[in-house]
């Protein structure tokens, strides 16, 4: 039995027993992950993990078919000129563009992820964001990003938010669900760890950092919160709950400290794409002129790499 | 005791430039330049590979902006640099006297630095009257070729020449909107430095020149093949040299540009050939009614 099998049974955590936030320790904590020295075949070991890790991501209102078609191209062929290199882990595009990328990748076994619930704003009515995420689901979405209420949260109203994400949940059915908090919005890493603790208490499969339309986006603290807050859910519910960071993880070095966080907080276990994304539109390039120079020992260019 | 305690010297600490700030080498490493006494007269960053890498990301983000601006504007900002070097004449020659040459000589190499810059910041709406052309053709088209800057510029600086010889290859890279990033003389680096600051004080936007100090044989290396690179500049070096920064550059077919054994004290070390040099021609067909 893989741990994932572990329903999640929507009851309402006492909020109160939250743990508050050590600012200033998890910005310590964090500057330690990036001072660790990584050795060139760990190195290359880790960009690889990066790239099948990679939500490869178009959210913009100028979307046109053929930017998904383009983009579910180089999520199948990230750089054919360097074999052996893995898949993206899934495509992130808006409900209304989801059937064209199931068209687009095919037999890949790349996972299609649709943002639904009114995305970015998450501001419509409940009965609009539960029938936007049947309709991606229907179209063909395995993952869908829903983002929180976050007015309502910030507004007190813990219960609207958990009985909001629990519908969606119903609604997705065997899609996987991941929730964004928008840490830029909500504020300090106190609200990020309640809204955390809220989030998977209600269901998410996975939580999320940012819409990648809020800044600050992710943020190495603010992820690390959410790690802790996923460590300490799945020690008391034995339940894993995956993470994702994302937006303006842009640079392979960035990556592989997110990389070094997840190891030193959540272990092995986590270090697979089925628990850990990154939602990134640039990241891959990066990732894969950062591999090409390891191997050939020559900076790149991106004259050289297809666009995403 | 006396009346008047001595001060304590407030040393200058020369740090490389990268991208409008000057940091030190992410390396952490120095080395010493001494003068003929064997005495140190100040630390210099020894630059590394990244280094030079975090300096063309800088120059490549740079270069859309300065490459889209305006001749008139390139032209401006090259002359104030020469104004912001006059200013600063008594520091210039204080660092080539240090570097081991006569007061007189060092004068006359910071007026020609000075001059040279003015000259090509005269240039810089002028080269593209000389070298672009209307091309007949036989069919109902109008026919031109325009210059355009090729992109970065890897410049190995002339390692004799640690003032002169570096703006004057400097400024013809930068007036035909291309940015650059350089590496200064390993044992004349002093006004290399002091020249990054006079580029920060004078609306050189960052990122278009980068200016590293450190060994040339470690660097020359990266500075010939980096993808991202689309033109090399040497100044030095017999025909091994020569060979080696070829071979290189053939990866991305970077324009190699030879500039070996030239006076730069010569005026005619000045021309817009050398502009010209880092320029893509680009030619369009127009159709016109018959």
């Amino acid at each position: 039995m893989s741990l994932s099998a572990v329903p999640a049974s929507p009851h309402f955590p006492d909020l109160s027993r939250v743990a508050l936030v050590d600012e200033v320790g998890v910005n310590e904590r964090v500057a330690r992950f990036q001072s660790r020295s990584i050795k060139n075949e760990s190195k290359n070991d880790a960009l690889k993990l990066i790239l099948s890790m990679i939500d490869l991501t178009t959210l913009e209102g100028q979307d046109t078919p053929g930017k998904v078609r383009q983009l579910c191209q180089k999520a199948m062929h990230l750089h054919d000129a360097m074999p052996g290199l893995p898949h993206v882990a899934a495509v992130c595009v808006y409900p209304t563009m989801v059937s064209v990328a199931k068209k687009a990748l095919g037999a890949s076994g790349i996972n299609i992820a649709s943002v639904a619930t009114a995305f970015p704003s998450g501001m419509a009515p409940r009965h609009i964001k539960l029938e936007e995420t049947k309709i991606a689901v229907a179209e063909g979405a395995n993952e869908i990003d829903m983002v929180i209420s976050r007015g309502a949260f910030l507004a007190g109203e813990y219960g609207y938010v958990f009985d909001e994400i629990a519908a969606i949940k119903e609604a997705c059915g065997d899609a996987h669900l991941k929730v964004i908090l928008e840490t830029g919005e909500i504020g300090t890493l106190d609200r990020v760890r309640r809204a955390s603790v809220l989030a998977m208490h209600a269901g998410a499969d996975f939580i999320k950092t940012s819409t990648g339309k809020i800044q600050p986006a992710a943020t190495l603290p603010v992820t690390l919160v959410m790690l802790q807050a996923i460590r300490d859910y799945f020690r008391e519910t034995g339940r894993m709950v995956g993470m994702k960071p994302a937006g303006g993880i842009s640079n392979a070095k960035l990556a592989i400290h997110y990389l070094v966080m997840l190891r030193e907080t959540l272990g092995n276990a986590w270090m697979t794409p089925q628990w850990y994304r990154f939602g990134a539109s640039s990241l891959a390039n990066d990732v894969l002129m950062q591999l090409r120079k390891q191997q050939t020992g020559v900076y790149q260019s991106a004259d050289y790499f297809s666009k995403d | 005791m006396t009346a008047k305690t001595a001060r304590v010297p407030v040393a200058k600490t020369y740090k490389i430039y990268i991208g409008g700030k000057f940091p030190r080498s992410e390396s952490g490493r120095f080395y010493p330049l001494e003068d003929d006494d064997g005495a140190v007269i100040a630390n210099i960053c020894r630059g590394s590979r990244k280094d030079f890498r975090n300096a063309v990301v800088a120059a490549r983000s740079a270069q859309p902006g300065w490459g889209a601006s305006s001749a008139y504007l390139r032209g401006q900002i090259l002359y104030r640099v020469a104004e912001m070097l006059e200013g600063r004449r008594e520091q210039f020659v204080a660092e080539l006297v240090l570097q081991g040459i006569t007061k007189r000589k060092a004068q006359a190499e910071v007026d020609a630095t000075t001059d040279r810059l003015i000259y090509y910041a005269g240039w810089s709406d002028k080269y593209q009257q000389i070298f672009s052309a209307v091309n007949p053709v036989s069919s109902s088209h109008f026919n031109f070729s325009v210059l355009e800057p090729t992109g970065v510029v890897s410049i190995l600086a002339p390692e004799e020449s640690g003032l002169l010889g570096l703006v004057s290859n400097i400024a013809p890279v930068i007036v035909g909107g291309n940015t650059c990033v350089v590496l200064a003389s390993q044992n004349l680096p002093l006004c290399a430095v002091s020249l990054a600051e006079v580029l920060h004080a004078s609306d050189v936007p960052g990122g278009v020149v980068n200016i590293l100090t450190g060994f040339r044989e470690e660097l020359a290396g990266q500075f010939s093949s980096h993808m991202d690179v689309n033109a090399i500049v040497y100044c030095d070096g017999d025909a091994s040299v020569a060979k080696q920064i070829q071979e290189k550059a053939a990866d991305n077919i970077k324009r190699v540009l030879s500039r070996v054994e030239i006076d730069w004290k010569s005026h005619a070390s000045q021309n817009p050939y050398l502009i010209q040099e880092t320029q893509e021609v680009k030619t369009t067909w127009h159709p016109i009614g018959s």
